[in-house]
Formats: C-alpha cells, structure tokens, sequence
C-alpha cells in the first residue's frame, strides 16, 4: 500500500503525523497549564489534592505524547533530530528537567517520607508548567525565525572528534539564544497562557466542584487577555515576516516576503484550520464565561489542535523549510533533505495505522475513567491518590 | 579536550541509563507478579488477593514514576549528546525508538489509570486487563529499545547511503529479528523478572522475620519464588545462547568477558580468577595471577564444539594466520580506504564526474564493512576494558547462579512449610535484593564497556559518535543530572522503605 506512494508523498504523510502529534501534545498541555495554578484554583488542601488528582490521572498521557514526538522526529526526520537536539542543547536540556521533575511529584507528593515535602514536589509541578510551555513554544518558534548552525555530510570522513560533526551549532549559547528572539518567546508565551486556559477548563469539567468551578472560570478570563495579546503579536509577526522558502526546482533556499502569509493563502484549508482552530479557543473561553458550560475544553481543546497543526502544517509544506539556518541558508532543513528513505518512511507508514486503534482505547480509557467526576468523598475514601 | 568531550558524554549517557535501569528491571518483573496475583484474585474472588495486588501495586507505582523520568532523558540523549550518532543511524535506530513509544507507552500510561484508579470505576474484568496490559506494555517497550540496542552491537538489515551520510534500512524484520537482539531481549526482561522475584521475596521475608502479615507475605512469596524459578531457568539458556553470539559478532568482547589474550582451541571457561593488571596484548606477562578454570567449556559455548578455536585478544589485534584472522592494522587501512573514497566519491560527484565518482563509490562499498576502523589511530584502541569487563561478567554469573539457588530453597522451605523457623533463609532473601539489582547492573556493564571501542560494531567508533559540544556543557548537565536522580533516588527509597513498613492495608 505505502510502497506504491513517492518518496515526497511519505515524507508529507509524515510531517502532517508530526504535526498532529505535536498538536495533540499542546492540548495536553492543559495538565502543565493546571500544574500552574494549583495556588489560584486550589484555595484549600482539599481543593488542591482534586487538582492535582484530576491533572494526575492525565500526566503520563502528555508525558508519552512528548516522548513519541520525540521518536516520531527521530524515525522520519533524523537530521532534524541530530541537528535540532545537539544544537539548541541548554533549550532542550531545561526542557526535560522541567519533565524529570513533574514525572516523580504526583507519585510523591502526598507520601510519606518523601524527603522534599509536598510544597517541594507542587513547586516542581509548577516549574514544570512555566517552562515546559514556554521552552517549547520558544523552540517550536525557532521553526520560523531559524538557527545558527551548518550541516555538511563531507565532515563525516574527519577522523577527528572535533571535525567530524556532520552538523554543527554555530554559537556558544547553545540555544539559549533562541530565547532572546522576541518571536519565540511570543510563541512559548502563547502555549503558556492558552496551557493555563485549557487546564483551567479541564479542571471545570473533570471536577465536582462549586468554588473550583468558580476560581477555574476567573482564571480563564484573567488569562485569555493575555494570551490573545501575546498570540496575536505573534501571528502579526510570523505573517508579515519572511519566510524561508524553497525552489521546487533548484531546492535553493531563499527569504521570500509574506512567506508564511502565502502559505496561509495558498494552502487554503490550512488557511480554514487556522481560522476555525483559533475560533474554536475563543468559543471555549466563551461558553465557561458567558455560559457557565463545564464543556469548554472540548471548543479550546479541538481548537487548540487545529490551530497548531496548521501552524506546522505552514512550517514545513508548500516549498518552506522547517528548520531554516540563519548561519548559512542552504543548511536548512526541509522535509524533502531531512527525512529518513523511502523504506524507514513505508515501514513507519505501516506503523502509523496502529494509531487509530491508540487513539481508540485512549478515548475508551479516557471515556470509562472520566464518567463520575472527581469528588471530595473520592480523594476521602480512594487508596491511591496522588 | 576532544577525549573530555567524549569521557563526559559516555559517563552522562551511562550515569541516565544506570539510573534508569534500577527502576525498569523492577516494573518488567513485578508488574507480571501483579498481574498474576489480581488474577487469582479475579478466579477466586477472594479479597485478600486483592489486598496482596493493591499493596505491590503501591509499590510499583512509586518505582514506575521515577522509571519514567529517567526514561524520557535517555531517548533525548541519542539526540543532544550523539548527534553524529542520530545522523548515521536515525533511519535504522529512530524507527523502534517511534514504535516503542506508539506501540508501548502509550498502552502503559492509559491503562496504567485504569489499574490504579480504576478499582470502583470500570468491571473487574476490564481492571485485569489493565493490569495486564501495563505488563504488557512495559515488556513490549523493553522489546524495541532492546531491539535498536541489539542492532548497534550487530548492525544488520541495513545499507550505507553515500550521498546522505546515512544507513539506510534495507529489510525491518532483519533489524527486529537479528540474534543478538532477540537474545538481549530475552536475557534482559527476565533479569528484570528476577529482580522483581527477589524483591517480593525479600520483603515477604521481611515481614515474616518481623511476624507481620504473615499470610500475606507467605503468598506473595510463593507466588515470586515460582515466578523466580522460572526466570532463572529462562536466563541461563538465554546467557548461553547470548555468548554464542557475541563469539560471531563480537568476538573482542568475549575474549575481555574471559580475559583471554592468547587463542586456544578447546579454552576453558574461567570459574573464578584475578587479572594481571600488568597484562596488554603486547607484552608477555600471565594474564592471571590466579584462576579456576572449567575445561574446554569456553570453546563449546562459544562455537558448540569443546575443541573449537576461541580468538585471544592478541590475535584479534596482531592477527593470527593460521585461524584466518587478519590484523587490525589491515582493517584499519581498509576503513581508511573507505573513509577516503567516500570523500573523492563526494567531491567527483560535486565536479560532475560520474565516472570517476562511480569508481570512487565501487572502492568505497568494497570497504564500507569495516569503515570505522579508519577513525583509529592505533590498532591497540580496539581493546575494550578488560578489567571490568571481565569481573562485571564474572559476578553477573556466580550472582545468577546464587539466585536459583536461594529460589529453590525459599520453595522447598515453603513446600515442607519450615520457611518461618529459617531466619539465615529469610535474612538472606531481604539482603539479596540489592545482589539483583547489582547483577543486571553488572550485564549492562559487559553488554556496554564489553563492546568499547564501538558506538556501531565496526561502523561507528564512540569517538566520532557525540554532538559538536563544548565538553563544559556536558559536564554540567552530568553534575545536574547526577545532583537531581541522587536527590529522587533517596527520595525514592525513603518512601519505599516507608510504604514496605506500613505494610498491606
């Protein structure tokens, strides 16, 4: 089935599995936005074990969904793999500190003997939430402001450690530069607020609750304005920047103008997701707040998924490289130079059918697990809580 | 400056992984035992077997979560230290790494909820197979990370791609099905189902020395020292068919694993032994100052024949003529060949010299099967450790061997029911939990220093495998990495020792 197709039809089939996992990994990020506001929704211990226990039935979720983008980026696109993650080292690295740290805290929060106590393990929950989002908002906007480094197989024949980098990082901050690029951190700063917002109405409706409900929806107005402040400076920029493009015929990279602009226009139903997705965040805060609806987080949530898989979907499709190099253009990564054969991609294709049927005992699960909402009598009477 | 680089990225990746697998072994092994007894609980209905599930549960459940986050680390790792690494070889290594994640993980955190919250929310049935599930899950993740190790000591199923600098995969089920990886896989999870035999055991014996929960603790016990048994027994074939292989494909290893300079045919297997530090392949002192050896046992291990030749170290480095084996230094000029053709083959196809470019491929494709020897200087760099290669082996086998024997008696103890009147039995069950650890830990070290100098057996050496990194960068994340698991490690443990005294409730 997959054999038959091109080499350039796998390697899209495998940036839109990309973006989608990418995509479903910023709405999960509703259990870091959550994470952050255990102190604004949890006013009482009682409060905050129902928080923390409703985020908690869901982190190892967001936590599998990080690790197989990981993976995914791997298996399809390993020079993106080799370059991103050995390059902006510091930005990856913080990231999965920030990840250690939450792995561990719901287990050891409330146990006894924990060593740290359990404001420790909530300040990791925190930490987990700030940086977590923004570093990699901040990263992901790197995929339309670029980076400084060179890819050069040639280097693979130096027998020298230090020569023999295929692809190398060009600065000594080790993306941490990538912080200081105002574009990115709009970005990261988005994912953070609009974490916030969607863990906010996770909790809404996955918690029994009357002052949860009630602190959840000031929450969510206290951080839709800044986060439609800092996302629509960032779509102001990303769409009137320019953009690394690609010669369909040379495969030369060039700046073009407007270029994540056309995108948007040229790839209509991208142009739709975007639209609908951003939307359908705004019909989620508008429903909890005008409405009072606990159903808020299906609007944002699915809104959330559109508006990042188009986000992607303009990074790296119509002629645009979505790992550009400000250092030396023609290092850019595109799909088309950065993905694995046309073997690895048919196998992996076969593997991607697996993921309907994951989906499917996820949603199960989650259905089965989430039919009575959590309660105070349950964090009472339940042996193992978090 | 360059040998910091690649010191302080090895000791990072190997301080993740060594952390990381004193918690995986346990959730492989004790989420089967859980399994198990929630099954009898299912068949009999009787409560106290839920009880007995819900407390080892407990347990796994503060070990999986720091399991997880070193986890997440070491598949980051390949990427932010391996860069070269990730380039060569993402076409062939990334795919099971995706698949584990897709086909593993995924099945392990959603039902993982299930099995610990979901005891009053879904139908008995449903949570036992959760329960079952997350074993499930966590043996098939061990499955294809232990696949992708395998390939990297015997890379199979693949092709080199010139213009990208990148093997290629050429056959999926020769990757999944190589030898060495199905053994390692096979030898791996059922250490992992020892340790969690020795675990349960231990601390059943615990609460019996203490005179608590005595039931419980004799159930639980039974139940691991049967799992135990079986998984002993598993282990030794899987360890024999294991060095069968390694004899083929890394032959430098077995020779360090045995401390065997010099070829013999019909070798003898060491029992017991101390190394001569003082020993190299180049000179001519004994290379033990004491051993016990088994005759010929080496040889039919290793090439099922007892009087079969086994290479020394020296031969595989000086080369010995009469068993057709040639010298490094030959390898090395033929990786050097290659290393060269592939860059004229680079710069004739730059200049739109075909034919000279397609003359260039030919020498190199000739050559690619040892292109890694071309990064060495010496022949000698293809020497792995031998001293710790050697005792780590040394160690795993007399501990493996000790653990069917402590199965055994805790069995029979149990069978003619003397076990609470054996207190040097149960003592030694409660202090045999560290030996497990300590003896899988002690494969990792043969499986991983045993096969130094290679990143990718012949392909890859270590030391054009890392990132292009300053080696100050790897060696503060090393320290953080190592402040952050000490700190979780003890954290851990505390609340471990905590729970195992507040006992089942």
């Amino acid at each position: 089935m997959f054999e038959t197709l091109s080499h350039l039809a796998l390697q899209q089939y495998w940036w839109v599995i990309i973006s989608l996992v990418g995509a479903l990994l910023v709405f999960l990020m509703f259990i870091q936005g959550g994470q952050t506001l255990l102190v604004q929704i949890g006013k009482t211990d009682k409060q905050r074990d129902m928080l923390v226990n409703t985020l908690g039935r869901k982190w190892e979720l967001g936590f599998t969904t990080l690790v197989v983008f990981g993976g995914a980026l791997f298996a399809s696109f390993p020079p993106f793999y080799a370059t991103s993650f050995g390059g902006a080292y510091w930005a990856w690295l913080l990231i999965l500190f920030s990840f250690i740290i939450q792995a561990i805290s719901y287990e050891f929060r409330k146990k006894p003997n924990n060593i740290l106590g359990q404001k420790t393990y909530e300040t990791f929950l925190f930490l987990n939430g700030l940086l977590g989002t923004i570093l990699i908002g901040t990263v992901v906007g790197s995929f339309f402001t670029g980076s400084e480094f060179s890819v050069d197989t040639f280097r693979m024949t130096a027998t020298t450690t230090s020569e023999s980098n295929i692809t190398r990082w060009e600065n000594t901050t080790r993306g941490l530069e990538l912080l200081g690029n105002i574009q990115n951190i709009l970005l990261g700063l988005s994912v953070f607020f609009l974490a916030r917002i969607q863990g906010a109405l996770y909790a809404i409706n996955s918690i029994d609750d009357e002052a949860i409900f009630r602190q959840s929806r000031k929450q969510v107005i206290y951080n839709a304005v800044p986060f439609l402040l800092v996302f629509i400076a960032f779509a102001v920029m990303l769409l009137t920047s320019k953009g690394f493009a690609v010669d369909p015929q040379t495969r030369e990279i060039y700046m073009e103008p407007y270029k994540y602009l056309h995108n948007l226009l040229e790839m209509p139903l991208v142009g739709i997701f975007f639209l609908v997705g951003v939307l359908g965040v705004l019909a989620g805060i508008a429903v909890t707040v005008f409405k009072n609806s606990t159903g808020g987080i299906w609007f944002a949530g699915a809104g959330t998924v559109l508006t990042v898989f188009a986000l992607f979907l303009i990074a790296g499709f119509n002629h645009t490289a979505f790992y550009p190099s400000t250092f030396d253009l023609q290092s850019s990564l595109t799909i088309q130079n950065s993905s694995s054969s046309h073997y690895t991609l048919t196998t992996m294709s076969y593997v991607s059918l697996l993921v309907p049927v994951v989906a499917g005992y996820i949603w199960y699960v989650w259905r089965s697990m989430n039919k009575k909402k959590i309660s105070s009598e349950e964090m009472e009477n339940e042996e193992h809580a978090y | 400056m360059e040998e910091a680089l690649v010191d302080w990225s090895r000791a990072q990746f190997a301080l993740t992984a060594m952390y990381h697998w004193l918690f995986v072994p346990l959730t492989l092994g004790l989420s089967f035992i859980m399994a198990i007894m929630e099954t009898i609980y299912f068949k009999t209905g009787n409560e106290k077997w839920k009880k007995t599930t819900r407390f080892w549960m407990t347990l796994f459940g503060i070990n999986f979560a720091i399991g997880v986050a070193t986890g997440i680390i070491l598949e980051f790792e390949f990427g932010t230290n391996w860069s070269n690494y990730s380039w060569f070889v993402g076409d062939i290594f990334g795919a099971p790494l995706a698949i584990e994640g897709i086909m593993a993980f995924f099945l392990e955190s959603a039902f993982l909820a299930v099995m610990f919250f979901g005891w009053e929310k879904v139908s008995k049935k449903f949570h036992l197979t959760a329960t079952w599930l997350v074993a499930l899950g966590s043996n098939l993740s061990a499955l294809w990370i232990l696949v992708a190790n395998g390939w990297m000591q015997n890379p199979v199923g693949m092709h080199f791609n010139p213009e990208t600098a990148r093997n290629e995969m050429g056959n999926f089920w020769e990757v999944l099905f190589n030898p060495t990886a199905i053994d390692k896989f096979l030898h791996t999870i059922s250490s992992g189902y020892v340790i969690g035999s020795l675990f349960v055991i231990g601390i059943s014996s615990w609460y019996i020395l203490k005179n608590r929960h005595l039931q419980f603790a004799r159930r639980s016990m039974l139940v691991g020292a049967v799992f135990g048994i079986v998984s002993s027994l598993f282990i030794v074939l899987t360890g024999d068919s294991s060095a069968n292989h390694v004899s083929d494909t890394q032959p430098m290893k077995l020779a360090a694993m045995e401390g065997l300079y010099e070829g013999q045919e019909g070798a003898g297997l060491v029992a017991i032994g101390v190394l001569n530090p003082k020993k190299t392949v180049n000179n001519d002192e004994q290379a033990f100052h004491f051993r016990i050896s088994i005759p010929r046992l080496l040889s039919l291990l290793a090439e099922r024949d007892m009087d079969a030749f086994v290479p020394g170290m020296r031969d595989l480095v000086h080369g010995n003529e009469n068993q057709g084996l040639p010298p490094t230094r030959e390898k090395m000029k033929k990786g050097d060949q290659a290393l060269k053709a592939l860059n004229s083959y680079n710069q004739a196809q730059k200049a739109g010299k075909d034919s000279l470019a397609s003359a260039h491929l030919e020498t190199f494709q000739n050559n690619y099967p040892l292109m890694g020897y071309g990064y060495f200087e010496e022949p000698e760099e293809v020497v792995p450790p031998v001293g710790l290669t050697f005792y780590s082996f040394h160690f795993m086998v007399i501990l493996g061997f000790y653990f069917l024997l402590l199965f055994v008696l805790v069995i029979w103890s149990n069978i003619n029911d003397t076990i609470g009147r054996k207190r040097w039995l149960l003592r030694a069950a409660l202090y045999t939990i560290p030996l497990g650890y300590l003896a899988s830990m002690l494969g990792w070290v043969v499986s991983e220093v045993g096969r130094q100098p290679w990143t990718i057996q012949d392909l890859l050496p270590v030391k054009v495998s890392t990132s292009h990194l300053n080696a100050a960068n790897v060696e503060l994340t090393f320290w953080l990495f190592a402040g952050i698991f000490t700190i979780l490690l003890i954290a851990e443990v505390s609340i471990m020792v905590r729970q195992i005294k507040i006992g089942p409730k």
